[in-house]
């Protein structure tokens, strides 16, 4: 059974000029010690995915349909006193930005026993303990000299380590990491990267890495989704997605990535850009950007349909029929 | 630390020395000291021999010396109009100002974060509203325009609170309280809240525009994905981090609260400070002008300081700051 099943997610906003969808019909799972990278532009719905999951959505934004199933049970509509039992627990979050992830008026060792005692039955001395050994494990040097540190006192790379310890507190089961390596510098991104690989091979933990950025999916991911403007548009493993797209729009992707040693003039992009959630064409909304667009593009969007290698699959209507692009 | 102390109360002290030029001028300009002090009968020779038996005719910056040398010593020479030591006059009327001001500001504190924190959390909820636009009320009256009206309610209409004075004192090693008797406390409601209203106003929109902030910021949203409890949400992380921005206009409206209460002790013939420094304006009583000003000078610097010691305890990252 898969650690996260999530099966045709709607998130919808309503707004004074109608409702927007922002997310449609997602449906993707996690396994247990699986990576899988959920690439896509800002707006996309990668983030409000994952909120949604831990039922974080700003409101007015609302699921409206589709089922998340964790280990099997419906967490979808949660009250808030259940979700909340949940979230650090079971779900651990990790976010874009640690420099300010973190409370500032506390050291890292309050910030670590306080989550840990919120979810665990617990004496205040193994927290520490617990937390100390955490702190270790996320490779923070001399735990326990740093346990009374603020964050202040700690450089990004090293915050994004505490944001990760106090995201695994209590052994979740799934981590959702919305771009956890984007403010970080390169070396820094590698080192965050190998470890949290480690933790999903080590610790069976199902992890949902969230980003913008097709170099850290190829470094880390087992599988890779990718959306366009709130649809999936194509998943499957992340050595296919990456060697050979199906979509037209991965394609596009995968084409504008420079290759070292190539020597070209211009380089390649997709025309256009994303529409507004309240500017979607009918049908698919890459159509107004796709060489590939036939009439049946513009009526309808595509389900995902096999392509490519197994398990490999695209929101593409050149598959229809078993036919082939490239 | 030690060292940031020490600058803090250098500097306290230019701003003191600043403030006792200014109410040591006012002796200067203010027309003639000696003209204000005799008749209209003294011969010219009586003038010149009182100016010269009070010090005026020593260069101006020996005269200064003295002044503060005396007010250090707490000596600010003998008032005008009631032929009494200063120094005297204002201690038996700092007591009454001291306790308003004390009573105002604890009911501004409770009320302001009380409310700030409800209308930050619960920012669409009805009550709310209600005490966003009211707090509106609080800002913009005039502090003597409430006084008159709760008077007016209060006093007149209903006959339930006195309308002037402090009600009886108790005497205790010379500090004179009104807050052991029930007519003290009947006495003191009133001009406290008129004291209180525009402060609670203040500080409750503070609150409420921080904590509104706050709740946005990233760590609050990562406390919540940790799944904290909302109580520990709210008051530990939240309330704490909106806490500088409140001690500084806290601290400053304490400050405005000893020199706001001029208007309230008019209103309600409260016999304090400030009734004292309103008589002496009308009859250029200089002694007790300049005194009032030092010593209003003075609360402010001791606020001041005092929040930013508050800041040290509060915000780790200052104190690294000062360690480096």
């Amino acid at each position: 059974m898969a650690v996260l099943d999530i099966s045709n997610l709607c998130i919808e906003f309503p707004t004074r000029r109608g409702v927007l969808s922002a997310v449609e019909d997602l449906t993707l799972s996690i396994e247990a010690g699986e990576i899988l990278g959920i690439v896509g532009e800002s707006g996309a719905g990668k983030s409000l995915t994952g909120n949604a999951i831990v039922g974080l959505l700003e409101p007015p934004g609302h699921v409206t349909e589709g089922v998340i199933l964790l280990n099997g049970r419906d967490i979808t509509h949660l009250p808030e006193s259940e979700m909340r039992k949940i979230r650090g627990a079971q779900i651990g979050v990790i976010f874009q930005d640690p420099l300010t992830s973190l409370d500032p008026l506390y050291t890292i060792g309050q910030q670590l026993t306080q989550t840990i005692l919120t979810h665990k039955k617990m004496s205040n001395a193994q927290a520490k303990a617990w937390a100390i050994e955490l702190l270790n494990e996320v490779g923070i040097p001399a735990p326990e000299r740093r346990f009374d540190a603020f964050p202040h006192e700690f450089s990004g790379g090293m915050r994004q380590r505490v944001v990760i310890a106090l995201a695994l507190c209590c052994d979740p089961c799934l981590i959702i990491a919305d771009e956890p390596t984007t403010a970080l510098d390169v070396s820094v991104q590698a080192q965050i990267i190998a470890l949290l690989k480690r933790l999903s091979r080590e610790k069976g933990v199902a992890t949902m890495l969230v980003t913008h950025d097709m170099g850290v999916i190829a470094e880390a991911a087992d599988r890779v989704a990718v959306i366009y403007s709130g649809r999936l548009a194509e998943i499957g493993d992340v050595r296919s997605v990456i060697d050979a797209p199906k979509h037209p729009y991965t394609k596009g992707l995968m084409d504008s990535i420079p290759q070292i040693g190539q020597n070209l003039k211009i380089l390649p992009n997709i025309v256009g850009a994303m529409p507004r959630l309240d500017a979607r064409p009918d049908g698919c909304a890459f159509n107004p950007r796709c060489s590939k667009a036939k009439f049946i593009c513009h009526q309808q969007a595509a389900p995902l349909i096999e392509a490519g290698s197994v398990g490999q699959r695209a929101a593409c209507w050149v598959y229809e029929g078993g036919e082939k692009y490239v | 630390m030690v060292s940031f102390v020490i600058k803090r109360l250098f500097q306290s002290a230019i701003v003191m020395l600043a403030v006792a030029l200014i109410s040591f001028f006012l002796f200067n300009f203010v027309g003639d000291p000696i003209s204000n002090m005799v008749g209209q009968e003294t011969t010219v020779e009586d003038r010149a021999e009182l100016r010269e038996r009070l010090g005026l005719n020593e260069p101006f910056l020996y005269q200064f010396g003295r002044f503060v040398g005396h007010a250090l010593q707490g000596d600010f020479g003998i008032s005008y109009r009631l032929q009494r030591p200063v120094e005297d006059l204002i201690a038996e009327r700092m007591p009454a100002t001291l306790e308003l001001v004390f009573v105002s500001a604890i009911l501004a504190i409770v009320f302001g974060v009380v409310g700030g924190l409800f209308t930050g959390l619960k920012k669409d909820h009805w009550a709310s509203k209600l005490i966003m636009t009211t707090s509106l009320v609080g800002v913009s009256l005039p502090t003597f325009v409430i006084g008159i009206l709760l008077i007016y309610i209060f006093a007149v209409k209903v006959h339930w609170l006195p309308s002037f004075g402090r009600g009886e004192v108790v005497d205790i090693g010379g500090w004179t309280t009104g807050l052991l008797t029930v007519s003290g406390w009947k006495a003191i409601i009133l001009p406290a809240i008129t004291l209180a209203l525009y402060q609670t106003t203040l500080i409750l929109r503070i609150i409420r525009s921080e904590m509104l902030e706050v709740m946005r910021a990233d760590f609050i949203k990562f406390a919540r994905a940790r799944g904290l409890k909302r109580r520990d949400i709210n008051y530990g992380h939240a309330l704490k981090n909106t806490l500088i921005p409140v001690i500084t206009v806290t601290g400053l409206q304490i400050g405005s609260l000893i020199a706001f209460s001029i208007i309230t002790e008019t209103v309600f013939q409260w016999p304090g400070m400030g009734s004292l420094f309103i008589q002496a304006v009308q009859f250029a009583d200089i002694p007790i002008m300049s005194a009032y000003l030092v010593l209003v000078a003075f609360f402010f610097v001791v606020i001041n300081l005092t929040v930013d010691l508050l800041y040290f305890v509060v915000d780790p990252r200052l104190r690294a700051d000062v360690k480096g």
